[in-house]
């Protein structure tokens, strides 16, 4: 007899048919396993949700109370048997809350990274390797010139450029779900001790992140008459608003972008960014390979990002793999803009 | 050399003029010699590396990479230096941490590829490579691949190094010429430490003196008898430079405006600088293409500028000459201390009595009153100009007793430009600017009609980013914003047909053809002179308008 499919790709996400249920399906499903807060993974509508505390706080506080109809919370590290299927998150390093999933029938373990990061950081918890049959990975830096500088480095350069510029204000776009949070901390890791200024659409994450006990400092929302006077200050907002009408009042703005992205200097370039800071919440090629290896897994599947690259390498170090093309994921930064518009 | 990198890094990311001129100041003042005069010779396009080339680096990064990988990372990335800086694979575990050497200065590099045989460069270069972050990498690549363009010019990081101390950035271009890398006397100079340095060149650049735009309406407070008037010449300003080296060797030397040395792309013009006749002189002008005997349009002289090498076919084709306005020095005497006459009649002898090929006078024009110039301006043909009217772009007024003041003094010399042409275009696209505008939609590309497969449309023609005031770019980008259609990136593109559409009042110096454009014209320094927000968008130009202005230089009517 043929091995019961455990997971398998489908148009709304990755579907477990034996449980029956769905982890970080795009569209509304009867029961969804959600990795964690960001608007391509988690979205509205679902029936049950199963997530970390924290992801379930993140999407009430996103969409509402009734995000969903029933939710479960589910505890790092401890197996929740989801139709006799074995179901377990694992912290995955990338934002508050988020994990990874491992799934397992008994004979077979899959483990489904959703996003995640190796790098330390101060805002959440640090991934764990599990070991597995099949690693189901994340790719959004899969290839080899994308290798994250140490985050201290990066926000020395915000420094830096303070020091030099203390006459203007120095605006940093960054996610609003976990970016933010982070480089708050890392700044003020670095000796930062003046207040950090943010913009409203970062506001309601930040406060979870404190009430949740990440110390950040002394944070202040930036109102309409304070744009002029803050010369010499960080200001945190999303990265759409540095180029909104919104960042015109302040004096002579520095644009900075803390994201993986701005290692590549022509998307840099195209975004008009001035100090771009290469400050990633997700694992660089180094780290995707280091991973894989860690797992064990023999196969991998690739779900979202450079996924060819990935399981090009993969195939060369002897693993079965393959390239999903999950369609929807990777757009934190549209769902950011839209939190910005409104 | 990774502190250089940085500041590279940063400097080309930086929009403000100011921003990078205090990056650079910085960087100066904290760097030791020599580096920051190898950085400052680097910046200022000064070094060259025989050996480094591109086929090598393509060479070490095939040598450490799966290719697969590499083709996709440079698909993605576009650029080869940046995809081999970050691509390129950290040394073993083994050589990194505490035991690892420090960083190779940037002296140490630029020692290094200097006295590397050619043979030896791939293993040198990728041991250099090793030592380096990623950001050492890319501007090591950019150095020796000849492609640092980092958004800084050889004047601003020459203005950064004048801030150290109190000197005009001017004072430092006198001296630029005779010096060498790395720049021990000029720092010295530059912080006050010692005296200004020596130079030994025999051929020097020396400072421009430039002049401000005036307008009809400020000549009344001016009295024309102190004036002298000239035309104003389409070409290049140039410094036609001959003077005689320690060893009695003659040196000749042509300098563009900024004082970057064009030598080698004009030997026509060289070639009679050398001869004998040319006596050690100075000589301020314009460089013009002249065909039989007559001054030919800016395009023709653009077939000459910002070529690598010199084309045979091109020089005999589009002959330059130098049409002379000015003599700065002649046989060691300076001349800059005297009057504009007295220099002007040391011109005249010079020109009469030396016969140099390829240089001629710029003719005086003699006027009575300011209305006559304003005839003269609207119609040079009338004045003298004969057929060379269309390569006229207005007048020259030099107060006769001016001394000859490097930069852009207010009040000896004048320029009147004649009347821009303009088009009436509609907006089709806007772009978001930078820096303090970056929030603003202020590029706009602007369109023609031309007979298209369904009826009329509109064709780009061209793009214009500035012409308008504050107040005016509030307006637009409202206008932008309320009319978008699609947007791609940073562009928006708006409604602009024949019932909707804005039309800007574009002005413009010249059309030329290009192939490179669908419309067929480029147009030079288009800028928006006018937002008619009266005006139908049926109602614009059409692109035949533009095609009748080739190589016209006259103003347009209408
Ligand atoms: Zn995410
Ligand atoms: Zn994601």
């Amino acid at each position: 007899m043929a091995d019961p499919i455990l997971l398998t790709p489908t148009p709304a996400g990755l579907y477990c048919p034996a449980g029956d249920f769905y982890i970080d399906p795009v569209r509304a499903t009867p029961r969804a396993l959600i990795t964690h807060g960001h608007a391509d993974h988690a979205r509205a509508g679902h029936g049950s949700v199963l997530a970390t505390r924290q992801t379930l706080d993140i999407m009430a506080l996103r969409y509402g109370e009734n995000f969903c109809e029933t939710r479960q919370i589910a505890k790092y590290g401890e197996g929740i048997n989801v139709n006799g299927v074995e179901v377990t998150f694992h912290p995955a390093g990338h934002v508050l809350g988020s994990a990874q999933i491992c799934v397992c029938d008994g004979k077979k373990r899959i483990v489904v990274s959703g996003d995640y990061k190796r790098e330390q950081d101060p805002t959440c918890p640090p991934f764990e390797p599990i070991r597995c049959d099949i690693f189901i990975s994340e790719a959004t830096f899969a290839l080899p010139v994308f290798r994250h500088p140490d985050s201290r480095r990066e926000v020395g350069k915000l420094l830096s450029s303070l020091a030099l510029f203390p006459e203007r204000a120095h605006l940093l776009g960054a996610y609003s779900l976990g970016k933010a949070q982070r480089m708050m901390a890392l700044v003020r890791e670095a000796g930062w001790d003046k207040p950090i200024w943010i913009h409203g659409a970062v506001e309601k994450i930040t406060d979870y992140y404190i009430r949740e006990g990440v110390d950040l400092g002394e944070i202040r929302k930036v109102t309409a008459a304070d744009r002029p006077k803050l010369a010499g200050e960080i200001v945190l907002c999303p990265p759409s608003a540095i180029q909104d009408l919104w960042s015109r009042k302040f004096p002579d703005p520095v644009a900075a972008f803390a994201s993986g992205w701005m290692r590549v200097r022509a998307r840099a370039r195209q975004r008009g960014v001035e100090l771009p800071l290469i400050v990633s919440d997700h694992a660089d090629w180094d780290d995707l390979c280091a991973t894989i290896r860690e797992t064990q897994c023999s196969e991998l599947w690739v779900t979202h990002g450079e996924a060819d690259a990935l399981a090009h390498w993969a195939s060369t170090i002897g693993l079965r793999a393959k390239p999903l093309h999950l369609v929807g994921y990777g757009d934190e930064e549209e769902a950011a803009s839209d939190e910005a518009a409104a | 050399m990774n502190r250089f990198a940085e500041l590279l890094d940063r400097v080309a990311f930086e929009h403000s003029r100011n921003g990078k001129l205090r990056l650079m100041a910085d960087f100066f003042r904290n760097t030791p010699d020599p580096d920051r005069g190898w950085a400052l010779a680097a910046i200022t396009g000064a070094l060259t590396f025989r050996h480094a080339k591109p086929a090598i680096i393509r060479q070490l990064i095939a040598e450490r990479t799966d290719p697969v990988l590499f083709a996709m990372s440079y698909d993605y990335v576009g650029d080869l230096s940046e995809t081999v800086a970050l691509l390129w694979p950290a040394p073993d575990a083994a050589s990194v941490g505490h035991n690892r050497p420090p960083a190779p200065t940037l002296t140490e590099i630029i020692e290094l590829l200097d006295e590397t045989p050619k043979a030896d460069m791939p293993v040198a270069l990728g041991s250099l490579l090793d030592q380096l972050d990623e950001t050492g990498r890319w501007a090591l690549l950019k150095l020796i691949t000849g492609g640092l363009r980092v958004g800084a010019s050889a004047r601003l990081a020459k203005t950064a190094l004048a801030s150290l101390g109190d000197l005009e950035p001017n004072a430092i271009e006198e001296v630029w010429p005779g010096l060498a890398p790395p720049y021990l006397d000029l720092f010295a100079w530059a912080e006050g430490r010692a005296p200004r340095p020596v130079t030994s060149d025999p051929a020097p650049f020396h400072a421009p003196m430039l002049a401000h735009a005036i307008e009809e309406a400020d000549l009344a407070a001016l009295d024309p008898k102190d004036f002298v008037a000239e035309w104003k010449w389409d070409g290049i300003r140039v410094q036609a430079v001959v003077g005689h080296d320690a060893e009695g060797q003659r040196v000749g030397r042509l300098y563009s405006r900024t004082g970057d040395d064009i030598s080698a792309a004009f030997p026509d013009v060289m070639e009679a600088l050398c001869a004998d006749a040319f006596g050690d002189a100075a000589i301020d002008g314009e460089l013009l293409v002249v065909r039989a005997g007559k001054v030919d349009s800016f395009g023709a002289l653009q077939q000459r500028l910002n070529r690598k090498k010199v084309d045979v076919k091109l020089v005999a084709e589009y002959p330059a000459h130098v049409r002379a306005y000015d003599l700065l020095s002649e046989a060691g005497e300076d001349l800059r201390t005297l009057t504009f006459s007295e220099r002007r009649a040391r011109l005249e002898n010079f020109i009469a009595t030396r016969r140099p090929a390829r240089f001629d006078l710029s003719a005086r024009v003699a006027f009575q009153s300011w209305d006559d110039i304003a005839r003269y301006r609207r119609d040079p043909a009338s004045a003298g100009a004969g057929e060379e009217a269309p390569a006229i772009e207005g007048l020259m007024l030099k107060h006769a007793d001016s001394i000859y003041t490097p930069g852009r003094p207010k009040g000896p010399w004048w320029k009147w430009k004649r009347d821009p042409f303009t088009v009436d275009a509609v907006l089709m696209y806007a772009q978001r600017g930078h820096g303090k505008r970056s929030s603003f939609y202020s590029d706009y590309t602007f369109g023609c009609w031309r007979e298209g497969a369904q009826g009329d449309e509109l064709v780009p023609v061209g793009k214009a980013y500035f012409g308008f005031t504050d107040a005016e770019l509030k307006q637009l980008d409202k206008w932008v914003r309320d009319h978008t259609t699609n947007r791609f990136g940073p562009v928006r593109e708006v409604e602009a047909n024949r019932t909707i559409g804005l039309v800007l009042e574009i002005a413009f110096e010249g059309v030329q053809r290009s192939t490179r454009h669908k419309s067929g014209v480029a147009m030079r320094f288009p800028r928006v002179a006018r937002i008619r927000w009266d005006k139908p968008s049926r109602e614009a130009d059409r692109l035949e308008a533009l095609e009748a202005l080739i190589g016209e230089r006259k103003q347009m009517s209408g």
